[in-house]
C-alpha cells in the first residue's frame, strides 16, 4: 500500500450546500423539539388564566415558521443539485450506474459489516451515504406535504391550500397527525446515526470530515484522490467548469 | 303511513301541511330563521328558505336501515325545534323507513315498491348504517334481501343520497378492526350517485335538518369538504370552535379527570381530546338544543365524525396507537425501539472501528515511532505531515 501521506486540499462543499445543511439541521432540530412539545406538552401545574399566557400558541407559531424554512431551504438545494458543482449534483443521489453500485457494496462491506479494508475514501460523500440523503430528501419532502396538510384546514396561504388534497388519502386528519408525528422519529434516528457516521469517518479517515462542512474543504492523499475520480463517482460527466478545486464561491 | 298520505291532498306544501297541524305563520317563519342561521345562509337566503317550504312539493324520502343501531334517527327526533321531528320526520317526508312505518311486511315492500315507482329519479334516498360484504352480505337482510342488494336497488333512481351519521359514512363500529362483517360505508357501495356524508355518532340533529331543508330551498347539493361532508357544518374543527380553546393556547391543560385543572375547565388535550383533528358542529352548534356538548361536560371529544375513530384511540391518550403495530403500541413506542436498536448498533460499531483503527495506526509514517524510523528510512522523499 502506498503510504504517502502528499495531501491535496480540495474544496468539495460550496457555500449553498453548506449553509442548506446548517439551516437544515437548525430548523429539523427546531421542527423536532416543538413537535415532541406539541404532541406531549409538560405539566404545568400553575394556577394561571388562559388570557395571561400564549405560550402553547408560541410553540406552534415557531414550528409552523421552521416548516416554511425546511421547504424554502430544500428548494435552494434543489436549484443547486443542478447549478452546483459536481458534488452538489444530483446525479450522485441514486446509485443507478455499475460504478454506484458497486461503491455501494464496497461501503457496506467495510462500513457496515467491517469484512474489508480496502475503505472507500470518497471525495463528497460515498455512494450509500448519497442514497441515505436522498431517503432523507424524501422524507423531508413527506413531513413537508403532510405538515401543509394539517395546516390548510385552518390557513388562507395559497400554500398550505395546495395540499389539501393529502386529508382524504389517509381517510381523517388524525391519522395524517398521527403519520407526521411518526416522521419525527425517523429524523431522531437518522440524525442519532448520521452524527456517529461522521465521527467514525472523522475518526478512521482523518480526511478532514468533520470541519469540511464548516469550510468547505477535505483533505485527502492525492493517489487516494486519483483513485477516486478513477471511478467516475461523484462527478458522473465531469464537465470542465466543474472541477473540484473551483474556485470558492 | 302511506295510508295517510292517501288521505292527504297530493303534493302539499310543507306549509300547508304545518299549517294544518296548527303551527301560526309566525312560527313557521321563526323557524325558517332558525334553520336558515344553522345552515349558514344570509338574511336573503331565509327568504329563499320561506318561499320554498311554501311552495315547493315535498321531497318524497326513501330512509334505509342497514346496520347501525338508530342513534341517528334517535338524534334527529330529539330535535330541540318540533318543526323537524312533527313534519320533516314524522309526517312529511318519509314514505319508507323500517324502524317509523306503520305498515311491516308485505305491505312495508310494497310502500317501497310503490315509492319507488312513482317517484323515480325524484325521491332522495337517506341511508343509516354500513353494508356488509361478508359472505355474499348475509349479515343484513331485511325481507329476503341482502343490504347491498336493497341499497343498490333502491340508490339506481335517488336524485341523490344522504349517507347518515359514521356508519354510512365510514363503518363506525362495526367497520373497526377486524371488521368480521367486511362493513362498508355507503361510498364504497354505491357508485356514479351524488352522496352526502353527515358525519357523527349520531349526527347533530340541527345539522340533518339543515341538510334536508338545504336540498328542500336550493334544489342543489350543499358545498361539500373533500370527504362529502356538507361544509356548513363540517368546514372547522371542533378544537377552532371549542370555548376551552384558549387553555390550549395558554399552555393549561388537564392532566387527569380529578384534578385542580380539570375543575378550572383547562384544555382537555393531554386526556385524549380529539377536537383539535375533528370536524363538527359541536362547539357552535352544540347538543339537545344548544344546552352542552362533550367538551363542555368535561369529557374530551372522541372524534366520531372522523374516519376510523374507533381504531384511532386510545379515547383517552394524546398519542394514538399506531397502525400495524398491535394494540399497544404509540409511534413513541416504536421510536425508542428503533432508537435503542441503533445506539446499540453504534456501539458495537463503534468498538469495532477502534480495533480496526489499532492495525492502521503505525502503518503511517509519524504515526507510531517505531515503525517510522524503518519507513522514513525506505521513503525519504515522504512528505509527513
Amino acid at each position: 500500500m502506498n503510504a504517502s501521506h502528499d495531501y491535496q486540499r480540495v474544496y468539495v462543499w460550496q457555500q449553498p450546500v453548506r449553509w442548506f445543511h446548517w439551516i437544515n439541521a437548525l430548523a429539523i432540530i427546531t421542527l423536532g423539539v416543538t413537535g415532541w412539545v406539541i404532541t406531549h406538552p409538560p405539566a404545568l401545574m400553575n394556577s394561571g388564566e388562559a388570557w395571561t399566557s400564549f405560550w402553547f400558541g408560541k410553540v406552534r407559531f415557531v414550528h409552523f415558521t421552521s416548516g416554511y424554512v425546511l421547504l424554502a431551504n430544500f428548494l435552494v438545494r434543489i436549484y443547486w443539485s443542478f447549478a452546483g458543482n459536481k458534488y452538489a449534483s444530483w446525479r450522485n443521489f441514486l446509485p443507478l450506474t455499475k460504478a454506484q453500485l458497486r461503491e455501494v457494496w464496497q461501503v457496506l462491506k467495510v462500513d457496515i459489516m467491517q469484512s474489508s479494508d480496502k475503505a472507500v475514501h470518497a471525495l463528497g460523500h460515498n455512494a450509500v451515504a448519497y442514497f441515505t440523503y436522498a431517503a432523507t430528501g424524501l422524507l423531508t419532502v413527506f413531513q413537508v406535504v403532510t405538515g401543509f396538510a394539517l395546516m390548510a384546514p385552518t390557513s388562507q396561504s395559497w400554500l398550505p391550500r395546495l395540499f389539501t388534497w393529502v386529508t382524504p388519502l389517509f381517510g381523517s386528519e388524525g391519522a395524517v397527525r398521527t403519520y407526521h408525528y411518526a416522521g419525527m422519529w425517523l429524523f431522531v434516528i437518522f440524525t442519532f446515526i448520521h452524527v456517529y457516521l461522521v465521527f467514525y469517518h472523522d475518526y478512521v479517515e482523518g480526511h478532514g470530515v468533520m470541519s469540511s462542512i464548516i469550510g468547505g474543504w477535505k483533505f485527502m492523499e492525492k493517489h487516494k484522490i486519483a483513485a477516486q475520480e478513477a471511478t467516475g463517482i461523484s462527478g458522473l460527466p465531469t464537465k470542465s467548469r466543474q472541477t473540484g478545486s473551483r474556485p470558492k464561491v | 303511513m302511506s295510508l295517510e298520505l292517501e288521505t292527504l291532498p297530493k303534493e302539499q306544501t310543507i306549509y300547508d301541511q304545518v299549517i294544518a297541524r296548527g303551527v301560526s305563520r309566525r312560527e313557521f317563519l321563526g323557524f325558517c330563521a332558525w334553520i336558515g342561521a344553522c345552515i349558514g345562509v344570509q338574511g336573503a337566503g331565509v327568504d329563499q328558505v320561506v318561499k320554498a317550504l311554501e311552495t315547493k312539493k315535498r321531497i318524497p324520502v326513501i330512509w334505509l336501515h342497514f346496520q347501525e343501531c338508530t342513534c341517528c334517527s334517535e338524534s334527529f327526533l330529539r330535535s330541540s325545534h318540533p318543526i323537524v321531528a312533527d313534519i320533516l320526520l314524522d309526517k312529511i317526508s318519509l314514505d319508507y323507513t323500517e324502524t317509523l312505518m306503520a305498515a311491516s311486511g308485505h305491505q312495508a315492500e310494497q310502500a317501497l315498491q310503490d315509492t319507488m315507482a312513482k317517484y323515480k329519479g325524484e325521491y332522495l334516498l337517506c341511508i343509516e348504517g354500513s353494508v356488509p360484504l361478508a359472505e355474499d352480505g348475509v349479515y343484513c337482510c331485511i325481507g329476503g334481501k341482502t343490504a347491498k342488494g336493497i341499497a343498490e336497488e333502491v340508490a339506481e333512481h335517488a336524485k341523490a343520497i344522504i349517507a347518515w351519521g359514521n356508519c354510512a359514512c365510514s363503518g363506525c363500529v362495526q367497520a373497526a378492526k377486524p371488521n368480521p362483517t367486511q362493513a362498508m360505508p355507503i361510498k364504497k357501495v354505491i357508485a356514479g350517485k351524488p352522496i352526502i356524508n353527515v358525519q357523527g355518532c349520531p349526527p347533530i340533529a340541527e345539522v340533518m335538518a339543515g341538510v334536508l331543508v338545504h336540498l328542500l330551498a336550493f334544489d342543489a347539493i350543499p358545498e361539500l369538504d373533500n370527504l362529502g361532508r356538507p361544509k356548513a357544518f363540517y368546514s372547522r374543527r371542533v378544537h377552532d370552535t371549542c370555548y376551552r380553546r384558549p387553555n390550549f393556547d395558554a399552555g393549561l391543560f388537564v392532566e387527569s379527570f380529578d384534578d385542580e385543572n380539570a375543575r378550572k375547565g383547562y384544555c382537555l388535550y393531554k386526556v385524549g381530546c380529539k377536537g383539535p383533528t375533528t370536524y363538527n358542529s359541536c362547539g357552535t352548534i352544540r347538543w339537545n338544543g344548544g344546552v352542552s356538548f362533550p367538551i363542555q361536560s368535561g369529557h374530551p371529544c372522541i372524534g366520531c365524525s372522523e374516519e376510523n375513530f374507533w381504531d384511532k384511540g386510545p379515547f383517552y391518550e394524546r398519542l394514538p396507537n399506531f397502525p400495524g403495530f398491535g394494540v399497544e403500541a404509540t409511534a413513541d413506542t416504536l421510536g425508542q425501539v428503533a432508537l435503542g436498536a441503533a445506539a446499540v448498533g453504534v456501539a458495537a460499531h463503534a468498538v469495532m472501528t477502534n480495533f480496526r483503527k489499532r492495525n492502521e495506526i503505525g502503518e503511517q509514517t509519524g504515526e507510531n515511532a517505531e515503525k517510522a524510523e524503518t519507513a522514513d528510512a525506505a521513503a525519504t522523499d515522504d512528505h509527513s505531515i
